[in-house]
C-alpha cells in the first residue's frame, strides 16, 4: 500500500489516540497504587489521577497487614503452574498417539475429543461442583488442578503441529530400534517447542485468570488464587483504594514481566488458537 | 508376524499415552456435562425431602416464564449485538493500522495486547473506580469534559440505563487486543502478489482493502467474532463483581443466573437446564461459524 505522508500522519494520530485509552486504566492503577487512600478519589477527576502525589509505598505495607498476599500468590502460581506443566505432558502424549501411531478405535475417540471442544468450561461447572462437593473436595488444590489437566483444544492443537512434522526423523529412530515413547521424548518433544510455547501460553492466560471455579469452590483464603482474593479484598469493608490498588499491581506485576520478555511468543502462541476450523 | 507384533506394541503404546488425556476428558467434561444434560429433566433440588422424579421439560417451561432468566437471556444476546460488531471492527481498525508496518509498531501492539494478560476480576476492580460516582469520578470527569459541562455526573454501576454498557466497554477494552493479534497474523498471511496484481489493475487501495484484505481475511474475521460470541454468553465475572447483576436485573446473565439457582437456591435441576439452555446458544453459534467459513480443501 502506498502510504502518503497525511495518511501516516492520521495513522499516528489514530494510533495515539487509542493508545491514550489503552494506557489510562493502567497508568491509574500504577500511580494510584502509590498515593495515600484520600488523594485517589479526590484526583480521579482530573489529571492529577496521573501525577503522583505524596507518594510512598504504605499502600503495599497495608496489602500485607490486611491480607495474606504471598499465600495467595503461591496458590495462582502452584494452581496455573501444575495445570500448564501436567496439560502440556498428557495432552501432546495423546495428540501424538492420535496423529502418528496406528491402532483400533483411533479414529472414533479423536472425533469424540474434536466434539468435545465445544463445550465450555460453563457447561459443566454446576455438575462439577456437586461432584466435588459430594466427593468432599471442595476447598482443595486437587479440585483447582486435576479437572483442568485434559484439554480437548489443545490435543488439538498439538496434533494439527504434530501431523505435518514430516516423518523422515521418526523412521530414522524407529530403524534404529527406538520404542514410540522414546521417540516421542526424544525426537518430537525437542522438535516441536513452538507449539508447546503456545500451548502453554494459552492455558496459563486461560487459568491464571480464571474466577468462577475458584469462587465456586474455595471456602476460606487457604488455597484461594488471586483472581477471587481480589474480589473479595475488594468487598472487605471498609475500602481502601488505595490498598486495592496496590494489590493489582503485585497481582498483575509477574505476568507482566513475562509478557513484556517473551511477547513474542504471547502473540504466536495466541494468533495459533485460531488455526481452528 | 513381525509386523502383527509391532502393531500390537503400538496399540499398547498409543492407549498408554491417550489414556491420561481421554480418562480425563471423560471424567471432568463429559460425565458432567451428561449429568447435566440428565438433570435438567428432574426436580432434584438439595436439601429437599421429596423423592426425585423425572419430569420432561417442566424445568424449561419454567425457565421461559422466569422474568429474571429471560431478562438474563436478553442481556446476552444484547451484549452480543453490541460488543461483537464493535470489538471486531476495533480489532480490524487497529490490526490494518499495525499491519502498515509503521515505526513504532510493536510498541503500540504491546499496548494494545496488554489488558489480555490482566485477569478480568482485576479490571473489573480497576474500571469500578473509574466508573465512580460523583463528579470526581474518573468516566463522569471525562464526558463532562468531553461534553463541554453538558454531562451530569452519574452512578455507572447502579444505573439500569448504563450499567450494561459500562460492563460493555472494560469488556471491549480487555478483549480487543486478543482480536487484533490473531487479525493481524491473518493479515500477515496474506500473499503479497495478490496486492501487487492488483496494484498493476490500477486498483487504489480502497479497492484493495475491499476485494482483497477483507475477502482473504474472511476465516479470522469468522473465528474471532465466533469467540466474541461465546464469550458474551459466557459473561459472569464482571457481573458478580462489579453489580451482582443487578439494579434490577439490568445486569443480570445466564450464567450468573445458574450460579445464583446452584449456590443460593440449591435448585440443582434448574441450573442444569440452564446449562443446557447455554450451552445449545453456544452450540448454535458454533455449528454457524462452520457453516460459514470457508476450508481451503473444498476450494482447491
Amino acid at each position: 500500500m502506498r502510504s502518503t505522508r497525511l495518511s501516516v500522519l492520521l495513522s499516528y494520530l489514530l494510533l495515539g489516540g487509542m493508545a491514550m485509552l489503552f494506557v489510562v486504566p493502567l497508568l491509574m492503577m500504577f500511580i494510584g497504587s502509590l498515593k495515600p487512600d484520600q488523594n485517589i478519589l479526590v484526583e480521579a477527576g482530573s489529571l492529577a489521577a496521573f501525577l503522583p502525589s505524596d507518594v510512598s509505598l504504605q499502600n503495599y505495607a497495608d496489602v500485607f497487614r490486611r491480607s495474606d498476599f504471598p499465600r495467595y500468590l503461591f496458590n495462582s502460581l502452584f494452581i496455573t503452574g501444575c495445570i500448564v506443566i501436567c496439560g502440556l505432558l498428557v495432552n501432546s502424549m495423546a495428540a501424538y498417539a492420535f496423529a502418528r501411531l496406528q491402532w483400533r478405535g483411533r479414529d472414533l475417540l479423536f472425533n469424540l475429543v474434536l466434539a468435545l471442544m465445544v463445550l465450555p468450561f460453563e457447561a459443566i461447572a454446576i455438575p462439577l461442583f456437586y461432584g466435588a462437593s459430594i466427593l468432599g473436595l471442595r476447598d482443595s488444590y486437587t479440585v483447582q488442578i486435576v479437572p483442568f489437566i485434559a484439554n480437548a483444544f489443545a490435543v488439538y492443537l498439538f496434533y494439527s503441529f504434530f501431523i505435518s512434522m514430516p516423518k523422515e526423523l521418526e523412521e530414522a529412530a524407529r530403524l534404529d530400534g527406538a520404542s514410540t515413547l522414546r521417540i516421542f521424548f526424544s525426537i518430537i518433544m525437542p522438535n516441536a517447542k513452538p507449539v508447546f510455547a503456545s500451548v502453554a501460553i494459552l492455558t496459563f492466560l486461560t487459568w491464571w485468570g480464571s474466577y468462577l471455579w475458584p469462587m465456586m469452590v474455595t471456602i476460606g483464603p487457604a488455597v484461594r488464587p488471586l483472581p477471587v482474593a481480589i474480589a473479595s479484598f475488594f468487598t472487605l469493608p471498609p475500602l481502601y483504594w488505595g490498598d486495592i490498588l496496590a494489590f493489582g499491581v503485585m497481582m498483575v506485576s509477574p505476568v507482566l514481566l513475562l509478557f513484556v520478555t517473551f511477547q513474542r511468543w504471547f502473540v504466536r502462541g495466541v494468533a495459533s488458537s485460531a488455526i481452528k476450523g | 508376524m513381525t509386523r502383527d507384533s509391532r502393531s500390537n506394541e503400538q496399540t499398547a503404546t498409543a492407549l498408554l499415552m491417550a489414556i491420561p488425556a481421554l480418562a480425563g476428558l471423560l471424567l471432568f467434561i463429559l460425565l458432567p456435562f451428561a449429568t447435566a444434560l440428565l438433570l435438567a429433566f428432574t426436580d432434584l433440588r438439595l436439601g429437599s425431602p421429596l423423592l426425585v422424579r423425572f419430569v420432561g421439560f417442566d424445568q424449561f417451561i419454567h425457565l421461559i416464564n422466569d422474568p429474571d432468566f429471560v431478562r438474563a437471556l436478553f442481556n446476552n444476546l444484547l451484549f452480543a449485538a453490541v460488543v461483537v460488531p464493535l470489538q471486531t471492527a476495533l480489532a480490524l481498525a487497529l490490526a490494518l493500522l499495525l499491519n502498515r508496518g509503521l515505526p513504532g509498531t510493536v510498541a503500540f501492539r504491546t499496548l494494545f495486547f496488554m489488558p489480555v494478560v490482566f485477569p478480568m476480576s482485576l479490571v473489573s476492580v480497576i474500571w469500578s473506580l473509574i466508573y465512580a460516582p460523583g463528579p470526581d469520578g474518573m468516566m463522569n470527569a471525562f464526558l463532562e469534559w468531553g461534553s463541554f459541562g453538558l454531562w451530569e455526573p452519574r452512578d455507572f454501576l447502579r444505573d439500569p440505563m448504563l450499567a450494561l454498557p459500562g460492563i460493555m466497554l472494560l469488556s471491549i477494552w480487555q478483549g480487543v487486543g486478543f482480536q487484533m493479534v490473531i487479525l493481524l497474523a491473518g493479515l500477515q498471511g496474506i500473499p503479497q502478489s495478490l496486492y501487487e496484481a492488483a496494484a498493476l489493475d490500477g486498483a487504489g487501495s480502497r479497492q484493495q482493502l475491499i476485494h482483497i484484505t477483507l475477502p482473504q481475511l474472511r476465516n479470522p474475521m469468522i473465528f474471532v467474532m465466533l469467540i466474541t460470541t461465546i464469550l458474551a454468553f459466557r459473561l459472569f465475572d464482571q457481573v458478580q463483581i462489579m453489580t451482582r447483576g443487578g439494579p434490577d436485573n439490568a445486569t443480570t446473565t445466564v450464567i450468573y443466573e445458574t450460579v445464583q439457582a446452584a449456590f443460593a437456591r440449591q435448585q440443582v435441576a434448574l441450573a442444569s437446564a440452564m446449562t443446557v439452555v447455554f450451552f445449545l446458544f453456544v452450540l448454535a453459534v458454533t455449528w454457524l461459524q462452520r457453516r460459514y467459513t470457508h476450508h481451503e480443501r473444498e476450494v482447491s
